[in-house]
Parts: C-alpha cells; sequence; structure tokens
C-alpha cells in the first residue's frame, strides 16, 4: 500500500470517527446543553440559587473532604428548594483544577466552594475572568473583588485534645503525625502541646512528617516510629484513621481528626477534634441569597461560631479534665480564654510572646517555630 | 535498646509486603515474562480482600480473595502475552492502569468501612524473650509466611526438578521447547502463580498493615517489589534481605525524625531505587555476570514453530 | 478456533484494529454504564462530545492533549527502535524542574527571550536524564527499562526536595510550591479566552518532522532497521549505539519540552502535583497510534477525551472519576489483543494436512 493510500485510510479512519462523535451529539437534545460563557445577569429570583463544591479527596475519607460534603448538606438541609448543590470531588490541586471550577460556572453555579489550599491560583484566575460568579476558597491566604477565603481555628482542637493527652500519657511523651510543614500544621502541633502543658508541664512532643496530606500506608508507618520512639498518645494532622487504627493495634491511645473518628479505634479513642463546616456554609449561602455576600475578606472561625468542637471524649478520662475542657470550650465561646496568652517561648529558648501578650491573628498566621517542649525543628522553616 | 527491637519489628512488616510480591514477580521473570502490572494486581487483590472480610468476617478468605484476584488478573495478562504475543510491557502496563481505576472503583462503597478486630498472634514463650521476643516474635503470620515462602522458593527452584524446568525455560525457551517442554503453559503456570503472590501482598496491606481501604493504597509498593527483583539479582534470599532494607529504610526515616535528626526525608526516601540502579549496573556490565544472573529470556516473546 | 500465523501481516488490520479496540471499549463501556444505572447515551455523549462541542471545550483537550502528543512522538522513535523507555515521566518532571528553575530567574524587567530559554531548559532536562539512562545501557548494558523506571522515583522526590527546600516560596507561608512565575514567562497562548498555547503548534510541527525523518530521510530509516532488525542493521554499517542515543535523547527531549509547556503555561509554577502521569499515559497513546506520527495525534485526542470525560462524569453523571481509568486501561488492553489479528488469523478448523506435513 502506497503512502498516498494510508493516509486515505487513515483520513477515512477520522472522519467515521468525527462522525460518530457527531452522531452521538445529535442524538439526545433532551438537556440543552449550557453555554460556557455563563450568562452576564444574575438568576431570578424564584430560580434555586445553585451551588457547587470542589473536593480535593473522596468523601468517603472519613475526614477533611468528609467533614466539608456534610457541610454542603447542612446547607441542603437549611435552605432546601432554594438550593441546589452539586459536587466534583478527587480534583487534584494542580491544572485540571482551573478546567473543573471554569466548568463549574459554565453549568450555571454562582457560588463555588474550593475546599483546599492548592486551588487557590486556578480559582483567582476564574474569578478574574467571571466576575459576576462568587468563589469562597479555603485555608487559602489571596483574595479578589469576589473571591473570599475562610478558615477554621483548628487549633483551638488541638489544644482541647492536649488537655487530654497531657493527663493520659503515661510515658510523658507526645507523638503528633504531621502532614505539611505550613503553618497552620505547626500551629496545631504547638496549640496541641500547649494544651498538654497545661496539665503536666513536663509533657514533650514528638514530630513526625509525612509530608503529605493524605497517605494510610505512611501514616501507619509514622506513627509506628512514634510509638517505637516512646510515645504513648498519638495526635495527627493527616486526613485518614490510619494513625488511629495503629494506636489501637499497637495499645496505644490516639484522637480523631477532622471528623469523628471513634469506630476506628474504640479502645483507642480518646476524642475527636472535629470541623463544622455547616454553620459558615449556611452564613455564606444566606448571605449569597439575600444579595450581602462580599468577597475580599477572610473569615477564621472556631468554637465561638461553632465550627470547631472536641467530641466523643473516652469514658476512662478523668472527670476532671472533661470538666477542664468544658471550661476551655465555654472561654473560647465567650472570649474570656485565649490559648495563646504569653509567656510563651519556643524550643530554642526565645521568647514568642512577653507575659500577658495575647496573640493576634496575624502572629498565629505565621508561626513557623516549635514551641518549649516539642523537639526538633520546623523542616525547611 | 528497646526501641531498636521495635524498629526492627516494624522492619520485618514493612519488608514483608515488599517480599511476598516481589517473590511472585521472580516466579515470573525466572520463567521469562516481566509482569509490570504488580501494583494493578496488588490494588485490585487489596479490594478484593476487605470486601471480602467485610462481607464474611474470616482474614484468611480475604487472603484467599486476594491470592485469587490477582491471579485472575495476571492470568489475563499470561494469555495476551504468551498466546497472543502482545508486548509484555505495555500490556504490563495496562494491567496496572486498569487495576488501579478497577480497584478505585469497585472500592467506593468501602471507603468507609471499618474491619473486625484483628487477633494478634504473640508467640508463646518466645515473645517475652529480651529483645528478640519483641522484635521477631509478635508479628503476623504473614510475616513468617514470607519467610517459610522464601525457603521454600530456594527449594523449588534449585532442588526440584520443576524448578529447574522452570529456570531452563527462562534461560532459553527455544532449548525447553525442543526437549519436549510445553514452554508456553509452563510460562502461564509461572505468571499465574506469580500474580497469586502479588494478591497476597496486596491482601495483606488492605488486611493486615493499614486495614483500610483508599484507592490508590499500594502507593507505588508494586513498582518497588519490581525493582527489588532486580536489586536481589532474582535469587528468592536476596529478595528477602532486600524487602527488610527496603522496608527498613522507610521506617528509618520517620525513626530518625521522631529522634529529632533533621535529615531531608526525600533522600532517604530515594535511597532503593539508587541502590536498585547501582545494582543493575554491577551486574550487567560483565556479560558473564548477566548470564549468571538474569534470566536470559526475559522480556522476549516465544513463537513454538514460529 | 485456532490461531494461525499469517504469511505476511495484514496491513488492513494494522488500520483497523486501533479502531477495532474502540468500538470494544465503547462496548464494554456503553454495558458498564447500563450495569450502574446510567443513560449509556448520554455516558457516551460526555466523553464524546462534551469535550468537542464547543471553542473552549476543544481548548481544552487540547491542552491535556499536547503534553501527551509530545512525549508520544519522542516514544514512538524510541519504540521503534526497540529501546524501551518506561521513564517520559521522569524525564518530564526534570523538564520541568529544569525549566521551572529558569523562570524563576525572570523578574519584572527580563524580556520575552526568557520563554524561548525556557524550552530549551526543558528539552535540555529531560534529555539529560534520559542520558543517564542511555549512557548506563551504553556503558554497562544496564537494562533501560528498570533503570529509567527507577529514574521515575528519583525524579519525583527531586523535585519534591526543591519544592519544599530550596526553591520554596519565601511568601508562600511554608507552603511547598515555588512562587508563581512572572508573567513575562508565560507561554504565549493562541487565542484569547482559551489556555491553548502555542505547545500545540509546537506539537504538529513535530508530527510533521516526525513524519518526515522516519519516512522520507536515510537516517530515520536508519534508526528504525537498528530496532527492528539489529543484526541487519550493523551488517548494513548503521551504529546501534548511535540509535540509543538518539531514541532515548529524542524522547527525553521531547518529554522534557512537555514538561516545560506544563510548567510556564497552564499551572505557573512548581508544585509537587507536576508529575500528572504524562509520561506513563504517553505510552499507550504511542501504542494506539500505532507509533505512527499521524496515529498518535488521533491517539493523544481521544486520551484527553477520556480524561476530560472522566472529569466530566463526575458532575454530569455522577459517575466516580476512577472510571478514567477504567476505560483507558480497556482501551490498551483491547489495542493489544486486536493487535494479534494483524499478525495472525483465527481458524475455526484446522487446514487439511497438505501444509503440516513434509514440504516445509
Amino acid at each position: 500500500m502506497t503512502d498516498l493510500q494510508k493516509r486515505a485510510l487513515l483520513r477515512l479512519a477520522a472522519l467515521s470517527a468525527v462522525a460518530a462523535a457527531a452522531l452521538v451529539g445529535c442524538g439526545k437534545k433532551v438537556e440543552v446543553a449550557p453555554a460556557p460563557v455563563p450568562a452576564a445577569a444574575a438568576p431570578a429570583k424564584a430560580e434555586p440559587l445553585k451551588i457547587a463544591f470542589a473536593y480535593v479527596g473522596p468523601v468517603g475519607d472519613g475526614g477533611w473532604t468528609y467533614a466539608h460534603d456534610n457541610g454542603r448538606k447542612a446547607v441542603e438541609k437549611e435552605f432546601g428548594d432554594k438550593v441546589v448543590t452539586s459536587f466534583v470531588e478527587k480534583v487534584p490541586e494542580s491544572a485540571d483544577a482551573e478546567r473543573v471550577i471554569r466548568d463549574m460556572a459554565g453549568q450555571g453555579n454562582m457560588l463555588i466552594f474550593g475546599t483546599t489550599f492548592g486551588y487557590m491560583e486556578p480559582m483567582l484566575k476564574v474569578a478574574a475572568d467571571l466576575k459576576n460568579v462568587k468563589f469562597e476558597h479555603a485555608t487559602g491566604y489571596k483574595t479578589a473583588a469576589n473571591l473570599r477565603t475562610y478558615d477554621s481555628r483548628t487549633y483551638e482542637g488541638a489544644y482541647m485534645a492536649g488537655v487530654i493527652a497531657g493527663k493520659m500519657s503515661k510515658t510523658g511523651t507526645l507523638g503528633v503525625v504531621g502532614s505539611v510543614p505550613i503553618p497552620e500544621v505547626v500551629r496545631n502541633i504547638n496549640s496541641f502541646t500547649l494544651g498538654a502543658q497545661s496539665v503536666n508541664p513536663a509533657i514533650k512532643t514528638k514530630v513526625v512528617w509525612v509530608n503529605e496530606w493524605f497517605n494510610p500506608p505512611k501514616e501507619t508507618e509514622a506513627a509506628t516510629a512514634l510509638i517505637n520512639g516512646g510515645a504513648d498518645v498519638l495526635f495527627q494532622n493527616t486526613d485518614s484513621s490510619a494513625v488511629l487504627q495503629t494506636a489501637e493495634k499497637m495499645g496505644k491511645r490516639a484522637f480523631g481528626w477532622d471528623s469523628d473518628m471513634t469506630a476506628y479505634g474504640p479502645k483507642a479513642h480518646l476524642a475527636s477534634a472535629v470541623i463544622n463546616w455547616g454553620p459558615y456554609y449556611v452564613k455564606a449561602v444566606g448571605e449569597a441569597l439575600d444579595g450581602k455576600w462580599t468577597g475580599a475578606t477572610s473569615a477564621w472561625w472556631g468554637v465561638k461560631e461553632g465550627a470547631i468542637d472536641l467530641v466523643s471524649m473516652a469514658a476512662d478520662v478523668p472527670d476532671e479534665t472533661k470538666k477542664r475542657v468544658d471550661e476551655v470550650k465555654a472561654g473560647l465561646k465567650d472570649g474570656s480564654f485565649s490559648i495563646w496568652k504569653g509567656p510563651i517561648m519556643d524550643n530554642t529558648g526565645k521568647v514568642l510572646l512577653a507575659k500577658d501578650a495575647v496573640a493576634d491573628d496575624k502572629f498565629l498566621g505565621g508561626l513557623k517555630t516549635y514551641v518549649k517542649g516539642v523537639e526538633g525543628k520546623v523542616p525547611g522553616g | 535498646m528497646d526501641s531498636m527491637a521495635l524498629l526492627l519489628a516494624s522492619t520485618l512488616s514493612a519488608g514483608t509486603v515488599l517480599a511476598i510480591a516481589s517473590l511472585g514477580l521472580l516466579i515470573n521473570e525466572k520463567s521469562g515474562i516481566v509482569n509490570l502490572g504488580a501494583e494493578g494486581m496488588m490494588l485490585c487483590a487489596a479490594i478484593a480482600g476487605f470486601a471480602t472480610v467485610i462481607h464474611t468476617g474470616n482474614t484468611w478468605l480475604g487472603f484467599a480473595a486476594g491470592m485469587a484476584a490477582g491471579a485472575c488478573l495476571a492470568a489475563i495478562f499470561g494469555v495476551l502475552v504468551i498466546w497472543l504475543g502482545t508486548n509484555q510491557y505495555a500490556t504490563g502496563l495496562a494491567l496496572t492502569l486498569f487495576g488501579a481505576g478497577f480497584s478505585a472503583f469497585a472500592g467506593i462503597r468501602y471507603v468507609q468501612e471499618k474491619l473486625p478486630e484483628q487477633t494478634l498472634y504473640p508467640i508463646p514463650v518466645l515473645a517475652d524473650l529480651p529483645f528478640i521476643g519483641p522484635a521477631l516474635f509478635r508479628q503476623h503470620p504473614m510475616v513468617y509466611i514470607a519467610m517459610a515462602l522464601t525457603a521454600g522458593l530456594v527449594w523449588f527452584l534449585y532442588r526440584t526438578r520443576a524448578g529447574l524446568v522452570l529456570r531452563s525455560v527462562g534461560e532459553s525457551p527455544e532449548s525447553a521447547h525442543a526437549l519436549g517442554y510445553p514452554v508456553r503453559r509452563i510460562r502461564l503456570a509461572a505468571v499465574v502463580a506469580g500474580g497469586a503472590l502479588c494478591g497476597l501482598a496486596g491482601a495483606y496491606v488492605s488486611l493486615v498493615y493499614t486495614p483500610l481501604w483508599v484507592e490508590g493504597m499500594i502507593a507505588g509498593k508494586g513498582w518497588i517489589a519490581l525493582a527489588l527483583t532486580t536489586f536481589a539479582t532474582w535469587r528468592p534470599a536476596r529478595v528477602l534481605l532486600g524487602a527488610y532494607l527496603f522496608g527498613g529504610v522507610t521506617m528509618l526515616q520517620f525513626h530518625l525524625q521522631g529522634l529529632g535528626v533533621n535529615v531531608p526525608t526525600q533522600l532517604l526516601s530515594m535511597l532503593p531505587y539508587l541502590a536498585t540502579i547501582v545494582v543493575l549496573v554491577l551486574i550487567s556490565r560483565n556479560p558473564l555476570w548477566i548470564r549468571v544472573n538474569m534470566p536470559t529470556s526475559i522480556g522476549k516473546p516465544f513463537h513454538p514453530g514460529a | 478456533m485456532k490461531l494461525e500465523m499469517r504469511p505476511q501481516p495484514s496491513s488492513f488490520w494494522a488500520y483497523a484494529s486501533p479502531v477495532l479496540a474502540l468500538l470494544v471499549t465503547v462496548a464494554i463501556g456503553i454495558g458498564l454504564f447500563m450495569a450502574l444505572g446510567k443513560d449509556p447515551v448520554k455516558g457516551l455523549q460526555v466523553f464524546f462530545w462534551e469535550p468537542i462541542k464547543s471553542p473552549y471545550a476543544l481548548g481544552e483537550l487540547l491542552v491535556k492533549a499536547t503534553p501527551l502528543l509530545i512525549i508520544a512522538l519522542g516514544l514512538a522513535v524510541c519504540f521503534r527502535s526497540n529501546v524501551w523507555n518506561i521513564g517520559a515521566e521522569g524525564q518530564f518532571v526534570i523538564g520541568a524542574l529544569a525549566a521551572g528553575g529558569v523562570a524563576l530567574l525572570a523578574d519584572k524587567t527580563t524580556g520575552p527571550w526568557i520563554v524561548p530559554a525556557i524550552l530549551a531548559a526543558g528539552v535540555g532536562g529531560g534529555m539529560a536524564w534520559a542520558g543517564i539512562t542511555a549512557w548506563l545501557r551504553d556503558r554497562f548494558n544496564a537494562n533501560e527499562i528498570l533503570v529509567s523506571l527507577m529514574l521515575v522515583y528519583v525524579a519525583d522526590l527531586i523535585l519534591n526536595f526543591m519544592v519544599f527546600g530550596p526553591w520554596k516560596d519565601p511568601a508562600g507561608y511554608n507552603f511547598p510550591q515555588t512562587r508563581t512565575f512572572d508573567a513575562v514567562t508565560q507561554i504565549p497562548r493562541l487565542m484569547p479566552g482559551s489556555r491553548v498555547t502555542i505547545g500545540i503548534v509546537l506539537a504538529l510541527a513535530g508530527v510533521g518532522a516526525l513524519w518526515l525523518y522516519l519516512y522520507r530521510t536515510y537516517a530515520g530509516f536508519a534508526q528504525e532497521v537498528s530496532g527492528v532488525a539489529p543484526a541487519a542493521s550493523r551488517y548494513a554499517g548503521f551504529s546501534s549505539r548511535r540509535a540509543l542515543w538518539v531514541a532515548l535523547l529524542v524522547s527525553g527531549g521531547a518529554a522534557g519540552l512537555a514538561g516545560a509547556l506544563e510548567v510556564a503555561g497552564p499551572i505557573g509554577q512548581l508544585t509537587p502535583y507536576v508529575p500528572a502521569g504524562y509520561g506513563f499515559a504517553a505510552i499507550i497513546v504511542a501504542f494506539v497510534g500505532r507509533l505512527h506520527p499521524v496515529g498518535v495525534v488521533f491517539a493523544a485526542i481521544l486520551m484527553s477525551m477520556f480524561y476530560i470525560g472522566g472529569e466530566l462524569a463526575q458532575s454530569r453523571l455522577g459517575l466516580p472519576k476512577s472510571i478514567t481509568g477504567v476505560f483507558q486501561g480497556l482501551l490498551l488492553f483491547n489495542l493489544l489483543a486486536c493487535d494479534t489479528l494483524i499478525a495472525y488469523r483465527f481458524r475455526l478448523f484446522k487446514p487439511l494436512s497438505l501444509s503440516s506435513q513434509g514440504a516445509r
């Protein structure tokens, strides 16, 4: 067969493929395909508000994404048929995210939630192009006129867990499986330690980093290494239940993170530091529905607003400790208690907070070193 | 001292996964077939085992299911490669891709499930010995099975007729064929056996090592097992030791962190791969060494009467 | 039923085999959709119509297809020479890393000359990484499959190290990523409103170049013969060593170029998520495209449809994302199976004994 004939055959094959695609495309016109560029007009009053959520993990992860999806369900429950929600899970933090978010806007969603840091640049790009769509970005730090950020004060949950850990540890050594060494996680490790030290000033914390948010086998290995190194109460900032399950297997104690993880380690479970995204999501959607939504702000919600809680405390936690945790909760709710109140030193002896000084959000947002009692140095910090 | 014992114990556990998978791949490669689909087989086996235990509550059934899943996929691979003569590397890659997607797909409803409580099997008396007790004798039976498997494979390959035939098929399928051996059937048997072992390793991950299911949970261990077979120059005993070495590197990395030593984790993680390359270079540069160590017909298709 | 070797490879099936494989995959797909309770026609629409139905969608398709195409072109050269470069993913990453390094040098005062510099760095990085494999095979006879595969992991870890350490954005709150590259480093886009860059032009140019090289130049001919019949090629005086190096350097350079285009294009910075599996997917693209420059174009578009369709299937049909991997794997399986028809045919009955004994 000559080259000419070969090319002809290939062209034929290509044409038939395109024809087939076109046939399929023409086949079903029941659903009117929405235009890729959304209409400039705001949705009519009677039409439900379309809201979309982009998740980095699977909704069944029992951790971070699961908590966000619960928030989405709370919105549905609160607003009924005034809203229509949808989600796309396992959207990678890469160039693909931009396409997915743009597609969400193209589908008519006017309020879009991006639930992980890595969506920051893609969301900014889409927000710049589609100025009438509202964007909410979790855990980020860049905003725009139609994009604002929100986050939760996970460190408050970490502190309360620390109070229990400090009491329940027999060896005086705590272990933390860290995910990625960003300020949020460093802050959580520090708050956990501060909480433990409020009960047992001699407590020590060891940290092992897996450099990922979600990797159960690695989390298992990290937890094992911590236990082997003498820690008998574990804490985590990673998103699976592997750490708790390892503790269960090895007869130590641990905490749940992001969601209630009691079922994964009934004997080992001490308490779960959970995030309730429901209250914030309901507020944001309410503002969007009432036309009161404004961008370029950063919300940081904690126990006070109902976003953070420590739940399912184990039966063998002494009553006085449970009482202490409730006191802390109440104090955080009415503003009378501050976790980050001086004197606080870092683990090289430098003073981070002077006596009686209370840390502001800026200080908390830029934490890069460990407090006294935490061993080692923050990697790359 | 105590923490050293525990480190050793966790190393054995971590290495078991790699050892079992790698032994399976070794059987494959001894017959001349390279199955790049290890990762896919292990993933499917992991979900098969997990689902089975969720529904039946029996861990050993779970292991069996894992082995069956691995064997099935390997059989498909084997038929394609051995009888239809498809390219081994491409077919193996297709298997990995398919296995990853299919296991994720099938496993969706199992993501938040929890396995029943695991029974521990400390060996009486021996488990209480100082140091070696906690180090060696408080493991899951699969760790000991891996060791037994290694010994069994050494015996099979080098002391039995069947093992000799397998090795000769790997060295020179044409000669074996001329001698009247059913080369293709032997290769298929090797591929299926290898797949079953990869499946066993995969089930071990989701049932014992990290008893939950998430997609992609094998996280590259299949590829490391492939490297390990080469690193160990296709000898079972070396595979076992290499597996502990590779497994140990990960545990060591975390252990060092816990001690406050700030080693760049990525550098430590690279070691198994770099070590494999070094070994590969060492055994390949001397043509005699290659002949002694690597099954000659590896990767080459065989067509009787072609 | 028996498989019988054809007297010579069937050229009909050489072209029909991918089409048949696609049809079988689609058929299985329809079955899968129905088994999951989804409308199969809608399912097919999501995979084959939605990704091409609007200029924006087409643009996104091309954005996804460009790296696949470029890498697959390089791999086509490699595989035709019987050099099995499985490590294109690693070469992609190192190319991206090198390109990112050059991009980080840019600031507000840098001129547009930086763009070719970035691309050149990408090509260079990929070539250097593939060169390691080539050297180890050339000098030590080390199996290039395993070496290139191991180097993928090493490359990933190097990227990780740089992004967590020396190249981390100092103003980035300790997140593992470099700062976003200056606007001047952006690969020029083809048209506003779409993310398609001139990368696709480079890719198509590559298609033309490869076609010319393979079918119209002596060097290309030599390259291919050394792959198909090494003994004959040695007899004819073609250097198999040169063929090895050319194969690996070309495929490494191509993968590195794709990495540079991704990093200075849609991504705009270096993150740990740069390795997206394109290096491995491109192997499938190369095979489905029959290692032919034009075939690879269609294969790349097809694979991209699967990727994008899988994403859309989530939001439109509620199907899990893992379905993409299932389809891609199935496609390759089917292709490999259908390829047998090129060399063999099925016989229902054993042919009469005329040929089986005596006259051979």
